[in-house]
C-alpha cells in the first residue's frame, strides 16, 4: 500500500499552499485547523503548567509564605479548568483527530469543513470568555461543586460560562468525525480494516456528542442559580446540592475517556509500527473503545462515595466501576502481545508509547482501588486521588499525546525534529514525572489531604520530593517544546515515510498536499500488515 | 450498513406534504391547550408534573418524527436519536434512586 510518492517531496512549494494570514483564520483545511488547535492547547498547556509548578512552589514549606491560601485556592481552580476543558478534552481529539481523521481513511477533508472552522471558533470564543474571567478568579476547584460555588465571592458564572461555551466546540467536532467516518471512508476502507486511532475517534466522539450537553445544562442551572437564586441546590428552597454532582459527574467521568480513549488510539498506531508486528487483537481493541464508551456512562457515582449518597447506589456503582477495568486490561494486554518478539525499535514516539503502557497501567489499577467502597472512604479527596488522577491524565493521555506528536511530526510538518534531543526530553519528563506523583500515594494513603496550600510538617520530606520533581518534568517539556520548535526551522525535509508506517497517511507526500490525495485511493488490505515482506 | 445510506438517504424527494403538516400543527396546537388547561387543576404534585411531561414529550417526538425527518431516516440515526433518551433516562432514574434509597438517619 506504501507506494512510491517520495518525487512529490521535492515538488511541494508552500504550507498547505493558500497563502496570508487570513487564509489561515478562514481555513476549512482540516490540516490547518488541527494545527490551530495545536498551537492553542499548547499555550494553555503551558500557562496551567505555570500554575502547577506555582503550587508545587507554595508546597515546599509546610507554611502558607509563597502563596497566601485564596490565591493557592485560585491556582488550583486555575490549573484544573485550564488543564481539563481547554487542553486536554478539546486536545488530542480536535487536534490530531483533525489531522489524522480524513488522512488515515482516504478522505480529502471532514464532512462538514465550515462547521469545522466553526467548531474552531466556538473554542477561541469560550477562551476570550476564559480571559475575562481571570479578573476576578474563581476559587472553587475545576468542579464547581455547589453550595460553594454559588456562595463564592468570585467570579464563577464567567469561567462556567465560557466552559459552557468550550461545550459546543466539542459536541460539533465530534458531530463532524461521527458523519466523516460514516460517510468519507475511501473505496476498500471497510470497518475492519479502519485504523484503531479512528475506532478511537469515533469512540470518542460518541462521548463528545452525548455526554457534553449534560454538563452545559449544569453548568446553566448553577449560572441560573448563582444570578436568579432559584434553588436546583439549595435545601433550604427544596433543592439538593448532591444534584449538581451527579449532573456533573454524569459527563465529568464519561469525559475521562473523551481524553483518554484518543491517547488508546495512538499507542494502537505507534506500537505496530516500532515493533514490526501486525497489532494483535484488532477487534478486541476496536471494540473495546466502543465498551469503554458504553460502560463510562454507568458509573458516575464513584466519584461520590463520600458525598453522603445512598448506601445501595455507592453499592451498585462500584460494581458496576470495576466492569470499566476489563475492556482497558484488554487494550493492555493486546499492546503488550503485539510487541511480543517483535523486533522493537526505540525511538522517540516508541518511548512515549511505552511510557504511556507503564504509567496508565499505574493510573488505571490505582483507580480500582478508589472504585473500591471501602478503600476510597479513606482515600477520598487525598494526594492519592491527585497522583491516579495525573497518572491517568499525564502518564496516559498527556505521554500518548507527545508521542503521537513525535510520531506524525514529520507528516504534519514535512520536516524534522533532533532525535538525540527529543529523547533527553522524554528522559527528563519520564522521570520528572514519576517523582514529582508517585510520592504522592504515599502521601494520600498517610492521609495528607488534596487542595491545601498548608500542611502538618511530618508530609514535607514528600512534598518536597514531588516539588524538585515538578521542576525536572518541566525541564523536560521546555527542552521538549524547543525542539519541536526548532524543527520547524531546520533546513532538511522530511521524508514521507519516516518510520515505514502502512497507514494511508504515509502515502501522501510531506507535508500533505491541499486537498491529500491527487486521486481518491482504493485499499485492499488492513494497514497493520507489518513484518512480512 | 453505510452502503445502503448512500444509494438512497439523502435524496431530497422525502416532502411532506401540506395536509401532514396541518395535522401536525393542529395537534400541537392542540396538546399545548391541553398543558395550559391541566395545569389549572390540582391532581397532585406528581401527577401534574407527570401529565405535563407527558404531552411535552409526545410534543418532541412528533416534532422529531414529522419535522426533523425522523420518519425517513435509516436506522443508524435512529439509534442516536434514542441513545440518548436512553441516557436521559438512566440519569433522572439513577438520581431518584440514589435520593430515595438514602440512609434516613443522616438527614
Ligand atoms: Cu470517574
Amino acid at each position: 500500500m506504501a507506494n512510491g510518492t517520495a518525487h512529490d517531496t521535492m515538488a511541494e512549494p508552500s504550507f498547505y499552499e493558500p497563502k496570508g494570514f487570513m487564509s489561515w483564520l478562514l481555513t476549512t483545511d482540516h490540516k490547518r485547523i488541527g494545527i490551530m488547535y495545536l498551537v492553542t492547547i499548547s499555550f494553555f498547556f503551558l500557562v496551567g503548567g505555570v500554575f502547577a509548578l506555582l503550587m508545587r512552589y507554595e508546597l515546599l514549606t509546610p507554611e502558607a509564605d509563597f502563596l497566601s491560601p485564596h490565591t493557592y485556592n485560585v491556582f488550583f481552580t486555575m490549573h484544573g479548568s485550564l488543564m481539563v476543558f481547554f487542553f486536554i478534552v478539546p486536545g488530542v481529539a480536535a487536534s490530531l483527530g483533525n489531522f489524522l481523521i480524513p488522512l488515515m481513511i482516504g478522505a480529502r477533508d471532514v464532512a462538514f469543513p465550515k462547521l469545522n472552522l466553526g467548531s474552531y471558533w466556538v473554542y477561541l470564543a469560550g477562551t476570550a470568555i476564559l480571559f475575562g474571567a481571570l479578573l476576578q478568579p474563581a476559587d472553587t476547584g475545576w468542579t464547581y461543586y455547589t453550595p460553594y460555588s454559588v456562595q463564592s465571592q468570585t467570579d464563577v458564572v464567567l469561567i462556567t460560562l465560557g466552559v459552557f461555551v468550550l461545550g459546543f466546540s466539542s459536541i460539533l467536532t465530534g458531530m463532524n468525525f461521527i458523519v466523516t467516518i460514516h460517510k468519507l471512508r475511501c473505496p476498500g476502507m471497510t470497518w475492519s480494516r479502519l485504523p484503531l486511532f479512528i475506532w478511537a475517534s469515533y469512540a470518542t466522539a460518541i462521548l463528545q456528542l452525548l455526554a457534553t450537553p449534560v454538563v452545559g445544562i449544569t453548568l446553566l442551572l448553577l449560572i441560573a442559580e448563582r444570578t436568579l437564586g432559584i434553588g436546583f441546590f439549595d435545601p433550604a428552597k427544596g433543592g439538593d446540592p448532591i444534584l449538581f454532582q451527579n449532573f456533573f459527574w454524569f459527563y465529568s467521568h464519561p469525559a475521562v475517556y473523551i481524553m483518554v480513549i484518543p491517547a488508546f488510539g495512538i499507542i494502537s498506531e505507534i506500537i505496530p509500527v516500532f515493533a514490526k508486528k501486525p497489532i494483535f487483537g484488532y477487534k478486541a481493541i476496536a471494540y473495546s473503545s466502543f465498551a469503554i464508551a458504553i460502560i463510562s456512562f454507568f458509573v458516575w457515582l464513584h466519584h461520590m462515595f463520600v458525598s453522603g449518597i445512598s448506601e445501595t447506589a455507592a453499592a451498585i456503582f462500584s460494581f458496576l466501576t470495576m466492569l470499566v477495568a476489563i475492556p482497558t486490561a484488554i487494550k493492555v494486554f493486546n499492546w503488550t502481545a503485539t510487541m511480543y518478539r517483535g523486533s522493537i525499535s526505540l525511538e522517540s514516539p516508541m518511548l512515549y508509547a511505552l511510557s504511556f503502557l507503564f504509567l496508565f497501567t499505574i493510573g488505571g489499577l490505582t483507580g480500582v482501588y478508589l472504585g473500591a467502597l471501602a478503600v476510597d472512604v479513606h482515600l477520598h479527596d487525598t494526594y492519592f486521588v491527585v497522583a491516579h488522577m495525573h497518572y491517568v491524565m499525564i502518564g496516559g493521555t498527556v505521554f500518548g499525546f507527545f508521542g503521537a506528536i513525535h510520531f506524525w511530526y514529520s507528516k504534519w510538518f514535512g520536516r524534522m525534529f533532533n532525535e538525540l534531543v527529543a529523547k533527553i526530553a522524554w528522559f527528563f519528563f519520564f522521570v520528572g514525572f514519576n517523582v514529582t506523583f508517585f510520592p504522592q500515594f504515599f502521601m494520600g494513603v498517610q492521609g495528607m489531604p488534596r487542595r491545601y496550600a498548608t500542611y502538618p510538617a511530618e508530609f514535607q520530606t514528600y512534598h518536597e520530593i514531588s516539588t524538585y520533581g515538578s521542576w525536572i518534568l518541566a525541564v523536560g517539556v521546555v527542552i521538549m517544546f524547543v525542539n519541536l520548535i526548532a524543527g520547524l526551522f531546520s533546513k532538511e525535509k522530511a521524508p514521507v515515510n519516516q518510520y515505514g508506517s502502512l497507514s494511508l497517511e504515509f502515502t501522501v507526500p510531506s507535508p500533505p498536499p491541499h486537498e491529500n490525495f491527487k486521486d481518491i485511493p482504493t485499499v485492499t488490505d488492513w494497514t497493520y500488515g507489518y513484518g512480512k515482506k | 450498513m453505510s452502503t445502503h445510506t448512500q444509494t438512497h438517504g439523502h435524496d431530497e424527494h422525502h416532502e411532506i406534504g401540506p395536509k401532514t403538516l396541518i395535522m401536525v400543527w393542529l395537534a400541537l396546537t392542540v396538546l399545548t391547550v391541553v398543558t395550559i388547561y391541566i395545569a389549572l387543576y390540582d391532581f397532585g404534585r406528581a401527577l401534574n408534573i407527570i401529565g405535563a411531561m407527558t404531552i411535552a414529550s409526545i410534543k418532541a417526538s412528533i416534532v422529531a418524527y414529522y419535522f426533523m425527518h425522523l420518519k425517513f431516516e435509516d436506522k443508524l440515526t435512529w439509534v442516536y436519536a434514542l441513545y440518548p433518551m436512553f441516557l436521559l433516562f438512566l440519569l433522572i432514574a439513577t438520581t431518584i434512586m440514589e435520593t430515595f434509597t438514602r440512609n434516613p438517619a443522616l438527614y
